[in-house]
């Protein structure tokens, strides 16, 4: 993500260029940030049994199981999620299992 | 407006994902869903108590909030919170803003309960129209699981470590949300993760929506700190509603609403029991501390019941 | 036409804000700056101001606030003293390093403990390295004109501003005055327009980030920044002050100083005490003068260097004391200004005086002089760490 800002937040920034009191002026950021790679275990979603009853994705502390605009939930977002494995308990109808 | 899951996922997360919360921490489930319960055509700014959420969310140049966000220190987000909206207030009665904020604080319990008490108390009595809501975890998860007044009675805690002599915390832990209620405030709950959210976002909903201060106490697991599979986190949040170690209710205008009375209230043992921080209560001999506990539940549930009686 | 009046220093503080009528005040009362809120509620309360004023549960919460309302686009101000000031200390690092002009009146005084509700720096003194630009006042007039200033100086350089005066001394004492017409306040004083806060329209901004090692060093050396380009602002607005009330303002104020020998260097309410010995002393032909701080931070090292490069002996004056076993706070910073200037003539010594409202009297004064006297004389400095007024 190209950022207005990114010569004044990049790790080499000098003094002169930083911005005023380490602020950040665009909202969401962090969405550059990839914490997939905390994964031991990933979720997989099995599209026969899911019944879009989107009991998974208010559960999930990473926002990676995303509700599309027609209110389907979409495959997961592999580079956000942790691997906590919460959606996959919270699927009542065992379409997420975890694997390694 | 009836809640509807699908509805409410469509409008998106206020909250980014990239933020470094542990695997299956409860404190972004609570803030996503509450930052969904505002209307999205309104404006919001956030603060965050320092804790957890605050480290997790906002490591420059990385924010996690899609909204303006201000951290200032622990023990403040109440008055910091105050300083905004009193700010928001001026400036529109002088014509220099138009649109519409909301303004939500979010604190731990350490933050909350503890340290930051006096700030929220005074910030909820001025009548600020504010939102705080408190992801309670139970203990300072993010010094490394130490004991808060939050922090239920025998949890083995880094502070108050299960012993020889002492097992674990000697003390209750402290009724917050009552405490709340104690100021008068317009709107007062308490809720976590159940089912489809309803429970919390409609409550989030009128936190938000009411005139003047909120409070919202939201149980938000810690995995680490509760030593409980992360997978785990709806059984968890579950058991304590099932149990009644963590009644759902709502305080509207000081009058008491349970939301949510179990048909067969379940004992203690099946909520403990699942997590390591009470597994030396399950040791031959300890029995009496899983009665202690079961007796306070009890008495606790009773006066909750009687409260919401009170027309 | 300037108007006379006839105000105490906490009055005229309070009326300042009502000439300036910020967008938000937040405070809590603590002796002697209590009245300051009192005065200021009253405005609100009487429509005089249309401030938004939260009168919160402690000092932290008033800095909290005024931090929130700040950050929020809002120009906000408080007022406190002692412990209060302590009680506040850790927002007032944040509130410096967050870059946000708050205005915060102090009127000055001893710390516990013991308890004690009068006059010294100790408590200014003891957030000194806090970020924040410091001035002090040596009567009701100059605690005045500071607070007008304030704003100008801090929203030029993003920080933070502290404007001290002596509690009791000229908080409440009733001195004459010149107050500035309200247009020419407004004028002068102008709006505050950021560029970035958090009620900005179409953009979102997240302050008060954890700043990692990569970052933290760079945002601290540009916050260094701020205070050392503070110097120059604090003079181009005492000028500009100058020419709209005739009343011209520097970082340091000389007193008798041209030929002066022997030299006094005192901030706050004090400096007035020692003019007069001064006067006294000049009348027995003895060469004295006197050097008065009124910017502490930033610390108006080379002027001060500058101003004694012809003296033979002088004395720092710090009303608290660092407990270091060596020097106040004043003393500290004068000898390290004149080591980094390479300027090793003057005879320094440091008298710790007036702590918990101890009285200063002209004769006061003029002991110190006989003592600088007698070390340009000998050139023995003796003790280099004494205590003034005190019984022993």
């Amino acid at each position: 993500m190209m950022s207005k800002y990114e010569k004044n937040t990049a790790p080499d920034v000098k003094w002169q260029d930083i911005t005023l009191a380490a602020d950040v002026f665009e909202g969401g950021t962090a969405a550059a940030i990839e914490t997939g790679d905390w994964r031991t275990i990933k979720p997989v979603i099995d599209w026969d049994k899911c019944k879009q009853c989107l009991l998974c994705a208010p559960v999930c502390p990473d926002m990676s199981i995303p509700v599309t605009a027609d209110g389907k939930r979409a495959d997961f977002d592999y580079f956000f999620c942790k691997g906590c494995g919460i959606c996959a308990n919270a699927c009542p109808f065992g379409a997420i299992t975890m694997v390694k | 407006m009836a809640y509807n899951l699908k509805e409410n996922l469509m409008q998106g997360d206020r909250l980014s994902g990239g933020h470094r919360f542990c695997a299956g921490c409860g404190s972004p489930i609570a803030i996503r869903t509450v930052l969904r319960a505002l209307n999205p055509e309104d404006q919001a700014v956030i603060c965050s108590a320092t804790g957890c959420a605050e480290v997790s969310t906002f490591i420059y140049p990385y924010t996690a909030w899609k909204d303006s966000f201000i951290h200032n220190a622990f023990e403040n987000a109440g008055a910091t919170m105050s300083g905004v909206e009193t700010a928001y207030r001026a400036l529109k009665k002088r014509g220099k803003i138009d649109e519409t904020y909301k303004f939500i604080a979010f604190g731990g319990d350490g933050g909350t309960y503890d340290i930051g008490f006096q700030s929220l108390s005074g910030a909820m009595e001025r009548g600020h129209d504010m939102v705080y809501v408190c992801y309670d975890n139970e203990a300072y998860m993010n010094t490394g699981i130490q004991r808060s007044s939050s922090t239920p009675m025998f949890a083995d805690t880094t502070t108050t470590p299960q012993g020889k002599v002492v097992p674990g915390k000697q003390q209750n832990k402290k009724d917050l949300t009552k405490i709340m209620v104690a100021h008068g405030i317009p709107y007062v709950a308490q809720s976590t993760f159940i089912g489809n959210f309803k429970d919390l976002s409609e409550k989030a909903h009128k936190a938000i929506y009411t005139p003047g201060p909120a409070f919202l106490n939201v149980m938000a697991p810690c995995p680490r700190g509760w030593r409980y599979p992360s997978e785990k986190m709806m059984e968890v949040t579950k058991a304590a509603v099932e149990t009644c170690v963590w009644p759902l209710y709502e305080v509207i205008e000081g009058k008491y609403t349970i939301s949510y009375r179990p048909k067969d209230k379940r004992p203690v043992e099946e909520y403990l029991k699942m997590q390591g921080r009470f597994a030396h209560m399950f040791k031959p001999g300890n029995e009496w501390m899983i009665e202690t506990v079961q007796k306070h539940i009890d008495e606790k549930w009773e006066e909750l019941q009687n409260l919401a009686e009170i027309k | 036409m300037a108007i006379r009046e006839r105000l105490s220093g906490n009055e005229a503080i309070a009326f300042a804000m009502k000439q300036i009528n910020p967008d938000v005040m937040g405070a809590f009362p603590i002796t002697p700056s209590t009245e300051i809120p009192q005065y200021f509620a009253a405005y609100v309360d009487n429509g005089q101001v249309d401030t938004e004023f939260i009168a919160v549960e402690s000092e932290h919460s008033a800095m909290s606030t005024c931090i929130g309302a700040q950050a929020a686009g809002a120009r906000a101000v408080s007022a406190t003293s002692s412990c209060g000031l302590c009680y506040m200390t850790e927002m007032l690092y944040i509130a410096a390093s967050d870059r946000l002009p708050i205005t915060l009146a102090v009127s000055c005084r001893a710390l516990s403990g013991p308890i004690n509700i009068n006059n010294d720096h100790s408590d200014a003194m003891g957030v000194r390295d806090a970020g924040w630009i410091m001035l002090f006042a040596e009567t009701n007039q100059e605690a005045y004109d500071n607070f007008l200033q304030a704003m100008r100086i801090g929203e030029a350089v993003n920080l933070p501003v502290m404007i001290c005066q002596d509690g009791f001394i000229t908080s409440h004492a009733i001195e004459n005055i010149d107050l500035v017409e309200d247009d020419k306040v407004k004028e002068f004083v102008g709006e505050w327009h950021p560029e970035h806060y958090l009620l900005k329209k179409g953009e979102s901004m997240s302050m008060g980030a954890y700043a990692t090692p990569v970052y933290y060093m760079e945002t601290k050396r540009a916050q260094a920044q701020a205070m050392i380009d503070a110097k120059d602002v604090i003079k181009k607005v005492g000028a500009e002050f100058g020419k709209m009330t005739g009343r011209t303002y520097d970082l340091i104020e000389k007193y008798m100083m041209d030929d002066a020998e022997e030299a006094i260097i005192i901030m706050g309410s004090s400096a007035g005490t020692a003019k007069e010995a001064i006067n006294e002393l000049r009348a027995q032909g003895k060469k004295v003068g006197l050097i008065k701080v009124r910017s502490f931070h930033p610390f108006p090292a080379e002027e001060i260097v500058d101003a004694l490069k012809n003296v033979k002996a002088f004395a720092t004056m710090d009303k608290d004391d660092s407990y270091n076993g060596h020097c106040g706070p004043m003393h500290a910073e004068v000898t390290a200004s004149l080591m980094a200037a390479r300027e090793f003539g003057p005879l320094g010594i440091n008298y710790i005086y007036g702590l918990g409202g101890r009285d200063v009297k002209v004769e006061s004064i003029e002991k110190v002089f006989a003592e600088l006297e007698k070390i340009a004389a000998t050139g023995e400095l003796g003790e280099t760490y004494r205590y003034l007024e005190v019984r022993e």
